[in-house]
């Protein structure tokens, strides 16, 4: 079994859409979490704050440097992720287009370095 | 390299490389090992004579040096111990009718995670047993591009861990579209060369014809692999009609006496055959299945003008049902051109505006000559040869641009 991290990005600056039409997402995001859940591929997953609330800390330097605000200026950001497990690519993307379909998002699929 | 040699080396390199990827998992050993064994049978062959099974003898002698370097690394690295291969001695699998080594390894070339150039040259690497060099050439980027572009692949296909295996029922028919758009895309390569001196890339076209050949034994029952094996032979067989002084000869003015009666005969068993099945089961047929029949017709005729175009038109027609698009739409415009007249068909293919694509511009400027306007003609015939890097198509339009009328 290899582990795969499936994020999906959101647009930089796009409105939140309204509640009521939100809801229909969250019910199959979390039917799609309990069905990962239900046939052990769930290791973890999550949704993210705004982008506006990241704080980026640099100690790379002399010292240790906090600003406000993203590391990297760019048009999309990471809005929430599940990490999964899968015997291999072809069972992490059978799984994407289920989450993709669930959360109305492109979903990236990546592999977890091997040990 | 000997011609026998390298004859026999082509045909079994897919089975070989395939064969130790099942056993030890990893392409690059798998590459690498049969290529040694090509070294070895070049020493010996010559010397010893050709072995009676070459493929198995080609499969042992590489399973023997991807073993010893294993256990070199081993020796090297004690942290990179690989103990299942190493003890895995089993005499190689024996070759018969159904090969679910090569069919896994087409599977994961054309993985549709892969990009499609990438496909197509780990294809011909892996399975074709083409150098880099000779799939560079191929496709006129340079060397170091292709051997990155392959290098990638595979380190992709390990990364990701991109199964090898063949895919389930449920993705079975959409994973070998996949499969079959890559080797058709090897022939179209071949048969129009997109750029670069040669006009027909003759080892392309071969190669596409081999791999149709392996996917078809390897899969008889499967409908759309049997017409693209029959599109390519029909195709195929017009090859020496198809270029005569360095220029182009299009359809209607090829030397029908020097199609390739056998090839034909082949090409129209399998059209044949896919109607059979297509009545018997009541599945439709596929987007090569009916280019195939296209072709069929065509090589049926005994000349353009006696052509059976109510039945090409009506199998366009069936194609843009299954697989729309404007390249469709201009091959069925043609046909419609041929049964009411060029002024209908001009009508439809202006309708297109492919104006990025040669064949665009020279039907357009063909019809336009045959309707007697010269003038818009040589504007189309200009834009035509503008659009391609063919040099003998090129040769053909410039000829037929300086016949116009004054």
């Amino acid at each position: 079994m290899s582990q795969y991290l499936m994020s999906v990005h959101h647009d930089y600056g796009t409105e939140f859409p309204p509640m009521e039409e939100m809801q229909p997402v969250f019910a199959a995001v979390d039917r799609f979490n309990q069905k990962l859940q239900s046939e052990g591929a769930w290791v973890f997953a999550g949704g993210l704050t705004a982008i506006e609330h990241a704080t980026t800390v640099d100690n790379t330097g002399e010292r240790p440097i906090v600003t406000d605000g993203p590391y990297a200026e760019s048009k999309e950001y990471l809005g929430g992720f599940w990490v999964i497990e899968a015997a291999d690519l072809d069972a992490a993307l059978a799984w994407a287009k289920e989450g993709s379909a669930a959360c109305r998002g492109k979903v990236e699929v990546r592999a977890f370095q091997a040990e | 390299m000997t011609p026998t040699i390298e004859r026999i080396f082509r045909e079994e390199f897919g089975r070989v490389v395939a064969s130790l990827t099942r056993r030890f998992g990893d392409l690059d050993v798998a590459e690498e090992a049969a290529g040694e064994a090509l070294l070895v049978a070049l020493e010996r062959w010559p010397v010893d004579g050709v072995p009676p099974n070459p493929g198995g003898w080609l499969t042992t002698t590489a399973a023997r040096r991807a073993l010893d370097r294993i256990r070199r690394e081993q020796q090297r690295d004690a942290k990179h111990r690989a103990a299942m291969m190493i003890h895995d001695d089993t005499p190689p699998e024996p070759t018969g009718a159904v090969d679910d080594d090569r069919l896994r390894l087409i599977f994961t070339c054309c993985h549709p995670a892969l990009a499609p150039e990438a496909r197509v040259a780990l294809t011909l690497r892996l399975l074709g047993g083409l150098t880099v060099a000779e799939i560079a050439a191929a496709f006129l980027v340079p060397e170091t591009t292709m051997a990155q572009r392959i290098t990638r692949a595979k380190a992709k296909i390990k990364g990701a861990r991109i199964p090898y295996r063949v895919p389930s029922a449920d993705d079975l028919a959409e994973r070998l579209a996949a499969v079959l758009t890559v080797v058709y895309l090897v022939f179209n390569e071949g048969y129009l060369a997109s750029a670069g001196d040669a006009p027909i890339r003759a080892e392309l076209t071969d190669e596409a014809v081999r791999l149709g050949r392996v996917l078809r034994a390897l899969l008889p029952e499967e409908p759309e692999v049997a017409g693209l094996l029959a599109l390519m032979l029909l195709v195929d067989a017009r090859r020496r009609s198809r270029v005569a002084g360095g220029e182009l000869v299009p359809l209607p003015e090829q030397d029908r006496a020097g199609w390739d009666r056998r090839l034909i005969a082949e090409g129209h068993a399998l059209v044949r055959e896919c109607l059979d099945r297509a009545r018997r089961t009541g599945r439709g047929p596929g987007r090569f299945q009916l280019l195939a029949a296209v072709n069929a017709v065509h090589t049926d005729a005994p000349s353009w003008a006696d052509t059976d175009w109510r039945q090409i038109a009506a199998l366009y027609d069936q194609l843009l049902a299954v697989d729309p698009g404007p390249v469709v739409a201009l091959n069925r415009a043609v046909a419609v051109a041929e049964l009411d007249g060029p002024a209908v068909g001009l009508a439809a293919v202006d309708r297109l505006g492919l104006s990025g694509y040669h064949a665009w511009h020279a039907t357009r400027a063909d019809l336009l000559r045959r309707l007697g306007r010269s003038s818009e003609a040589r504007t189309a015939y200009d834009a035509a040869i503008a659009a391609t890097d063919n040099p003998a198509e090129r040769a053909f339009l410039s000829r037929r641009r300086g016949q116009l009328s004054r």
